[in-house]
């Protein structure tokens, strides 16, 4: 048993051993759980796929005369407007009506990129913010405070999505052809974050994270934070279940992680790279993070027909291979989140530990546990005595 | 005389399908022929994708006995380009390219683009949700 005071302590030095998810994979391959949990004191994991609900808040300071800004475009991009004078908050997924593939994602990329924003904001004139309209140019180096904030990031495991129907369907999980003609599939596998630690030991609100090329937090469990899915006998959900809301300083990230994304006929999403580092607390925190595709289950729905019902279910190892069988027909896979750049963040987390600049953080509090998810339902009255 | 291989779009009228246009490419001007994508609506009009391979006068000649026979045939001029250093290889263009042109490399995950596989259906163009791939005009390379 190790104590996160003691392996901060070997980081600081210098001395801690730090491996991938992936390469501990390897690892199992001859060593025990105990002897894993002995050798190694951390290990990483990463993701980088669209994860559309994300954001930014901005304060972009005060003009002379000041405005109080009730309507705001940035690149011609609704930015929220119902927070204090000169707050707004930048969703990744808003966009330009005047042009639907540039949105939310593509101002805060620009920003991360150091390129200038068209600002524009209007406000009715108040006695204190008696101004009505500014129309400016920002960039992050301009602006006080602008910081990601994403309600819900780093899905636990994801559905993999294929068509029955006889029409192209253009979804978030890209383009399903016809007739179950291909397949997609949108998470690390073995090497995501929430996969590796199931039951969130070691992950919860204050864990020091890499978001985005920078260091941030988890801060809350994310919107449709699921804990009671179907779990396989390795004890992983077979489909999305829990999820981070996250948060990282903008002015410090790199568009090498953060990157916009248009979808045919669906809209605006951004990939966001999220690292997570997973303390080697014991040899029962090694089970868990020596979990590799084999063991990782997932359902495949069918986008095509409403309600997505399941078909079947495979393991990344299968998806990986680049086809799977569902009902008795094999299918072509395809990723569309980057393994290619989850691992190259896994690999600059690990030598960011290895280099005694990155600690990790015991969470100040635990995620909730029996979770489970609402419908919204339409419903025509409010109740007697109901709020407004 | 030195072997070429050239890309057309050949365009079917209705009444074209009593003759074995293939066959007597074939036979009488010895030119390998490589369906790469075929749409043949029966009533209509039908079009091919086809690389063919031969010498360059049998394949002129070939092309003049097709247009005699009512088939329009247009050099293949377009190419699809990718523009490799921005993309950050999420694999969204591997889904629908089922000429194999673009797949993922098995070990690092990384794009693969092999061009003499590409067939030009442009469905890279609108999967690609960081609209990195372009359509290049200009004279089918050799």
């Amino acid at each position: 048993m190790k104590s996160y005071q003691e392996i901060n302590e070997k980081i600081k030095s210098g001395n801690a051993v730090v491996v991938t998810a992936e390469e501990v994979v390897a690892m199992a391959k001859e060593a025990t759980p105990e002897e894993i949990a002995r050798e190694v004191d951390v290990v990483t994991t990463a993701t980088f796929g669209a994860m559309c609900s994300s954001g930014a808040f901005i304060n972009f300071g005060h003009a002379d005369p000041q405005i109080r800004m009730e309507k705001i475009r940035l690149n011609g991009v609704p930015a929220y407007e119902g927070l204090a004078a000169v707050d707004t908050y930048i969703g990744a997924s808003a966009v330009n009506p005047d042009n639907p593939i540039y949105g939310g994602a593509h101002v805060i990329e620009d920003l991360i990129n150091g390129k200038d924003v068209e600002l524009e904001a209007w406000g009715k004139g108040t006695d204190c913010y008696p101004r009505k309209h500014i129309k400016t140019i920002i960039n992050k180096d301009s602006v006080n405070e602008i910081f990601m904030f994403n309600p819900r990031n780093a899905y636990q495991n994801y559905n993999v999505a294929v068509n029955t129907t006889s029409s192209t369907k253009y979804t978030y999980m890209g383009t399903l052809l016809p007739n179950l003609r291909n397949a997609t599939y949108s998470t690390s596998g073995e090497l995501s974050p929430l996969l590796n630690d199931p039951e969130f030991r070691t992950i919860g609100m204050g864990t020091r994270i890499f978001i985005g090329g920078t260091t941030g937090y988890v801060v809350w469990p994310g919107t449709q934070f699921h804990t009671t899915k179907p779990k396989n006998e390795f004890g992983v959900p077979v489909s999305n279940s829990a999820t981070l809301a996250v948060i990282g300083n903008l002015k410090e990230m790199s568009g090498e992680f953060i990157k916009a994304a248009y979808y045919e006929k669906y809209g605006v999403s951004i990939f966001i790279g999220i690292g997570i580092p997973i303390p080697m607390l014991d040899a029962e925190m090694a089970r868990k993070v020596m979990i590799n595709n084999s063991q990782i289950e997932t359902s495949v729905l069918d986008y095509g027909t409403v309600g997505t019902p399941k078909l079947g279910q495979v393991t990344y190892e299968q998806l990986q291979s680049g086809t799977i069988k569902v009902k008795g027909k094999k299918i072509r896979t395809a990723p569309v989140a980057s393994l290619a750049t989850a691992r190259r963040i896994a690999a600059n987390l690990k030598k960011e530990i290895q280099d005694g600049d990155f600690l990790v953080q015991e969470p100040v509090q635990m995620f909730p546990t029996n979770t489970s998810l609402k419908s919204l339902h339409e419903i025509s009255d409010k109740k007697e005595g109901g709020a407004l | 005389m030195r072997m070429v291989k050239r890309r057309y779009v050949l365009k079917f009228p209705p009444q074209s399908g009593d003759k074995p246009l293939s066959y007597i490419l074939v036979k009488d001007y010895d030119i390998r022929i490589n369906i790469l994508k075929a749409e043949v609506v029966p009533g209509k009009r039908g079009n091919l994708l086809l690389e063919l391979h031969g010498r360059q006068s049998n394949l002129t000649r070939g092309i003049e006995y097709l247009k005699k026979h009512q088939v329009e045939c247009t050099p293949l001029d377009k190419t699809i380009t990718l523009d490799q250093e921005k993309c950050i290889n999420c694999g969204n263009c591997t889904a629908v390219c089922f000429a194999g042109a673009l797949t993922m490399h098995p070990e690092t995950w990384e794009l693969q683009f092999d061009k003499s596989k590409c067939i030009v259906c442009e469905l890279c163009l609108k999967a690609c949700p960081l609209d990195l791939f372009e359509i290049d005009f200009h004279d089918d390379a050799e």
